[in-house]
């Protein structure tokens, strides 16, 4: 017979007792759990918004008199009038100081070409990058692979009647159409994608892009501050930030976070105080049997030992079943409270911290409780006798 | 040397209505191997004097020694560590824990003293069959009688050997034939050497124990005290 032995054995007898302790423990845990779990999820889902709605930056050079716009950049065909960024300048936006948190840089050249029998707008990209970047594209064929391969805008292809695998002369050359995007109601349907370095020697614009797309990561950092830094490193370049349909809905992430924490704030002190109550009671229901253990020779130390011991346990398992009870729920009404999918995967680490939330609850509730009951003097415990 | 020395014991509480002597000034000593019988009536001041020689009740003024220690000048956690090593309580109205059995029950003293789970098991086994109840030790007391009951909590009190054994009313709950055989069980401990000090009210009960002490209004009634040793 050990200390731990007679704290096992009232709680498998005080089974009421113990059941609502542990119910109170539960919906504590559950609920900081699921809260933690969605707000975590709404986050991440935010993160991968920004990375999803493309570019939430444009760089540009300082320029007038251009006369084609290609969301808010201009292409030129007036011979002289345009300005350049130069592909050194692209390499550098890496080199910021919070260049982890870009996730894409994506620079293009903008020109007009002759194509077929008249002049088109021909844009020149780094596919992989563009790609990643334009997730929501739809592509009818496949990818391109070769320097000779083109992708063409859904009104492109139509206004040249081309469809994949046609082959199209640009400015004398043969290109091959990988494949044709379908419509996406931006200014894009009309254009012609090929590889950068392609237009750039048929240009004549060797090293040189019309602007630069980027898109950070930016749910942890300030947008502005990512802005600033590109800015300094890029002189005569101009940096804008396109941040307000991600923004609205990290305000929203935001105050549901702030709310979360003020529930599950309230939720600990209710659960502390339920299980204080509970441990108080339980400790006066028991005043006699401990009054016998300190007449028997146990020291202060044994009693308070065996309440946090019973305090424990409950804990160890309200915060388990919390954790348990806190993801079936988040995953299930997830997605509902969070007014967006989320993803809610287990995480073992969520498992433990709801553990060391359940104890450091438990056990600190308790200790009022076990030190009344240690000071419990055998004598006038003895008198309920 | 005797093996408890009372010296002068006071017990005054502070009460709401002023001072409440509950012990005058007692004195007398208890011989190694002595069955004594504390009598008198109820607010004598008895349960007073048992817990202050139980090593729980410091008394205002005098001296309790035990052993050749005086126990009230050690600390309070140090008297706990001397109740469980020298002192054996069976308390009033049985007092098992419910949620034990009675193997456990026994076992209770024992589970702060370090000793193996097994070994305690051993020892309490051995003192379960002592007071007549080999192969109840698997039972809740509620699964027990009172005279049962009684039984498993004198083997309580003594299952690690303490030289001193208290009872406090042990037959108070228990109808006359149980109370007998729970007599001649004391009786028998104390033939193999146990010091038992037991607090009763009944006077039918003289006849087992070798020497009472009569308590009246906190103090000792050598009146009766010489009637018993008459008798």
């Amino acid at each position: 017979m050990k200390l731990h032995n007679i704290a096992f054995n009232n709680l498998r007898r005080r089974k009421a007792k113990m059941a609502f302790l542990l119910i109170g423990m539960v919906i504590g845990v559950a609920t900081i759990v699921t809260l933690y779990t969605i707000t975590n999820a709404m986050k991440t889902e935010i993160a991968d918004k920004f990375d999803q709605i493309g570019a939430n930056m444009t760089i540009v050079p300082q320029s007038d008199n251009l006369s084609f716009s290609y969301e808010g950049v201009n292409a030129a065909d007036v011979e002289g009038a345009l300005s350049f960024i130069s592909m050194r300048d692209v390499e550098r936006i890496r080199t910021i100081k919070n260049k982890e948190n870009i996730a894409t840089v994506a620079p293009k050249l903008l020109d007009t070409l002759k194509v077929e029998k008249g002049s088109r707008v021909i844009m020149g990209v780094q596919f992989p990058d563009e790609l990643r970047m334009k997730r929501w594209w739809k592509i009818d064929g496949s990818e391109p692979k070769e320097a000779s391969d083109v992708m063409l805008g859904s009104q492109a292809a139509l206004e040249l009647g081309k469809k994949t695998g046609d082959t199209l002369n640009i400015k004398g050359g043969s290109y091959r159409v990988a494949g044709v995007i379908r419509e996406t109601g931006n200014q894009e349907d009309a254009v012609i994608f090929m590889d950068l370095s392609q237009l750039q020697a048929l240009t004549g614009k060797k090293d040189l892009v019309s602007f630069v797309e980027v898109s950070a990561l930016c749910s942890t950092c300030p947008i502005e501050e990512i802005t600033a830094q590109i800015s300094a490193k890029l002189p005569g370049t101009k940096v804008s930030a396109i941040r307000e349909v991600v923004q609205a809905r990290k305000d929203f992430v935001d105050r549901f976070a702030q709310l979360a924490m003020s529930v599950s704030i309230i939720v600990l002190v209710i659960g502390a105080l339920v299980v204080l109550i509970t441990m108080m009671s339980s400790v006066n229901e028991r005043t006699r049997e401990i009054g016998i253990f300190r007449a028997i020779g146990f020291r202060k130390i044994h009693i308070i030992g065996i309440i946090l011991m019973e305090a424990g346990v409950v804990s160890i398992f309200g915060g388990l079943a919390g954790y348990l009870v806190g993801m079936a729920l988040a995953k299930t009404a997830g997605s509902i409270v969070a007014q967006m999918e989320v993803s809610i995967a287990w995480d073992y680490r969520i498992g433990a911290a709801a553990l060391v939330i359940a104890l450091a609850m438990g056990l600190a509730a308790s200790f009022l409780p076990a030190f009344k009951a240690a000071k419990q003097d055998p004598v006038e415990a003895l008198r309920f006798i | 040397m005797s093996l408890i020395t009372v010296n002068d014991a006071k017990k005054i509480y502070n009460g709401g209505e002023g001072e409440v002597v509950a012990l005058g000034g007692v004195t007398f000593a208890v011989e190694e191997g002595e069955f004594i019988s504390l009598m008198g009536p109820s607010g004598s001041g008895k349960s007073t004097l048992l817990t202050m020689l139980g090593a729980m009740n410091p008394p205002t003024l005098g001296q309790v020694i035990i052993d050749d220690i005086d126990i009230y000048s050690l600390p309070a956690e140090k008297r706990a560590d001397f109740r469980s090593e020298y002192l054996g309580f069976v308390f009033q109205q049985f007092q098992l824990v419910p949620y034990l059995t009675a193997l456990e029950n026994i076992m209770l003293p024992l589970a702060i003293t370090g000793i193996s789970n097994r070994e305690q098991a051993e020892m309490a086994s051995r003192v379960l069959e002592k007071v007549g109840l080999g192969g109840k030790g698997g039972r809740l007391p509620n699964q027990l009688s009172g005279g049962e009951q009684e039984r498993v909590a004198i083997a309580r009190a003594i299952v690690n050997e303490p030289p001193i054994l208290f009872a406090d009313e042990p037959t108070g709950a228990l109808d006359s034939k149980n109370s007998e055989e729970i007599m001649n069980l004391f009786k028998e401990l104390n033939q193999e050497g146990q010091t038992i000090i037991m607090v009763t009210h009944n006077p039918e009960f003289l006849s087992y124990v070798k020497r009472a002490i009569f308590i009246r209004d906190g103090v000792l009634d050598e009146k009766h005290h010489e009637k018993k040793m008459a008798v």
